[in-house]
């Protein structure tokens, strides 16, 4: 409980120092509205829903690049968990993944796909595909090799060993493999559209911004900013409830 | 059966191979007006590294990297260290690290020219904001895998808190914290890169945006190459150096599970 007070001062705090000082106009209104301001402003673009293709653009163009990406990434997974050579071939690959920056290759999306979804989308399953694959790995590792043994003797079929022994083992780093995806591909794709595309959140953003439109640009940074972090906490208030009942039970 | 033996003999090696046939192999599927083969992008990148404008960008990125890289680094490692040495503080903040990992910085980015401009500052902190997060993360998980047995010998010893950081947190926590800044390094590159893509006139960044605009593929792919080359190879560096830290040959100090 202290804590959860604790975390509202750590909230609250600074946003009131923030809406003070830019209601003194030590910021100027021109860098940064008031809090107050943006929040009412988020209402209003919600409501008058000019957005609202961007919006359903961006979450349909983000929810394609997890789905893409969980399902390459675990068959992928799987595929190099059975093949030695292959999974010490792409060992270097995993390790120096995400060091690149994957947007340099943006631009040659852009070139060979066209200024369609495409190049979003697969920015966002790029970059949330390969951490997929490294929790599916990380995943099937964890089941001790005695049970896969077992699974044989007792003649288990395919579809009843992945439910009653990988499954149990491999599906609390199978979630965090999607945990990952999903942050990723919302880092992808939003990236993607406020680099070069005429569509979605990121797009709106550097165009409110290039027209110097405060009164959209914050209200819009503030809901992809909710967006996010609403995702993330849920995820991961659900991530934390299957584990303590894992643990009990 | 040969296969098998080279890829186990030289993995790095083989991989590279792959990648170079299989980019050559896109070339020829998608023609000469998106991509450039791999030989004549190596030749046209060794071209571009003899003009002196070329390096004016290079050192342009070169500055501004270091620089947001040291913000990171001495930021992230404050931040870590001063809520890993308190319970309450880390259970209060950690959730706020942990969702500022998730957030697309790329949509601060224009708060960020607005505060800074466009040009340098802009640059390094657009750097900085990617490279703070996952320090901090690093250093404050660090912390808490610290066997209390040592903490508890510290404050037995009566250290005063700066002799305690120096001679027990930070050595005990040294692997883990390289680990961050390793992460950290990767992500302050991407994040000037793209900060030069939007906010500025000079640096690597920004020869890419311009070469989008015009269509130069040879531009787009060689510097593209040489920004994955050098991330790579640092990375690669930086891992060796990391996996040396956390399996150090025939010391006395094992950390207990």
């Amino acid at each position: 409980m202290r804590i959860v007070f604790y975390r509202l001062v750590a909230v609250f705090l600074p946003l009131t120092l923030l809406e003070i000082l830019c209601r003194e106009h030590v910021i100027k209104p021109l860098i940064l509205p008031p809090p107050s301001r943006i929040l009412l402003g988020l209402w209003a673009v919600i409501a008058n829903g000019a957005f609202n293709a961007a919006i359903v653009k961006t979450l349909a163009n983000v929810g394609l690049a997890i789905v893409l990406a969980v399902v390459v990434g675990i068959a992928a997974g799987a595929a190099i968990h059975r093949s030695r050579p292959l999974r010490t071939l792409l060992e270097p690959l995993f390790s120096t993944y995400y060091a690149i920056p994957i947007y340099a290759f943006y631009p040659l999306f852009i070139v060979v796909f066209g200024l369609g979804d495409t190049p979003q989308v697969l920015i966002g399953f790029m970059l949330a595909v390969v951490s997929m694959i490294v929790s599916t790995l990380a995943g099937l590792d964890s089941v001790p090799a005695v049970l896969g043994k077992t699974a044989r003797v007792m003649q288990l079929g395919a579809v009843e060993t992945v439910r009653s022994v990988t499954m149990p083992y491999a599906a609390p780093y199978l979630f965090t493999g999607v945990k990952l995806a999903i942050a990723y591909a919302f880092i992808g794709v939003i990236g993607a559209e406020f680099i070069m595309s005429g569509t979605g959140l990121g797009y709106e953003i550097r165009f409110a911004y290039d027209n110097l439109d405060n009164d959209v640009m914050y209200p819009l940074i503030l809901l992809i900013l909710l967006i996010a972090v609403a995702v993330n906490m849920s995820l991961d208030h659900w991530d934390r409830a299957l584990r303590s009942r894992r643990e009990r039970g | 059966m040969m296969m098998r033996r080279i890829i186990y003999a030289h993995p790095a090696l083989s991989f590279v191979v792959t990648l170079l046939v299989l980019w050559q192999i896109v070339y020829w599927l998608v023609g000469p007006n998106a991509l450039l083969p791999p030989v004549e992008t190596v030749v046209y990148l060794a071209r571009l590294l003899q003009t002196a404008r070329f390096w004016g960008h290079i050192s342009e990125t070169g500055t501004a990297f270091v620089v947001a890289l040291a913000i990171s680094v001495v930021a992230g490692l404050a931040t870590g260290l001063a809520l890993g040495m308190n319970r309450t503080m880390a259970e209060v903040f950690e959730p706020f690290l942990l969702a500022g990992n998730s957030v697309p910085k790329i949509a601060l980015y224009p708060i960020v020219l607005l505060i800074f401009g466009i040009g340098m500052p802009a640059k390094i902190a657009f750097g900085a904001i990617h490279g703070v997060v996952p320090v901090a993360i690093f250093t404050l998980a660090a912390c808490n895998n610290v066997p209390r047995i040592l903490l508890r010998a510290a404050s037995t010893m009566q250290l005063t808190r700066w002799d305690m950081i120096r001679s027990v947190l930070l050595p005990a926590a040294l692997p883990d914290i390289f680990s961050g800044i390793r992460i950290g390094f990767s992500l302050t590159l991407i994040g000037t890169i793209l900060g030069e893509m939007f906010g500025s006139q000079r640096g690597l960044g920004y020869l890419l945006m311009t070469a989008i605009g015009l269509h130069n593929v040879q531009v787009i792919m060689s510097v593209t190459l040489l920004l994955v080359l050098v991330a790579a190879t640092a990375n690669t560096v930086l891992l060796q150096q990391d996996r040396r830290l956390r399996n150090p040959g025939g010391t006395s100090f094992q950390k207990p599970d």
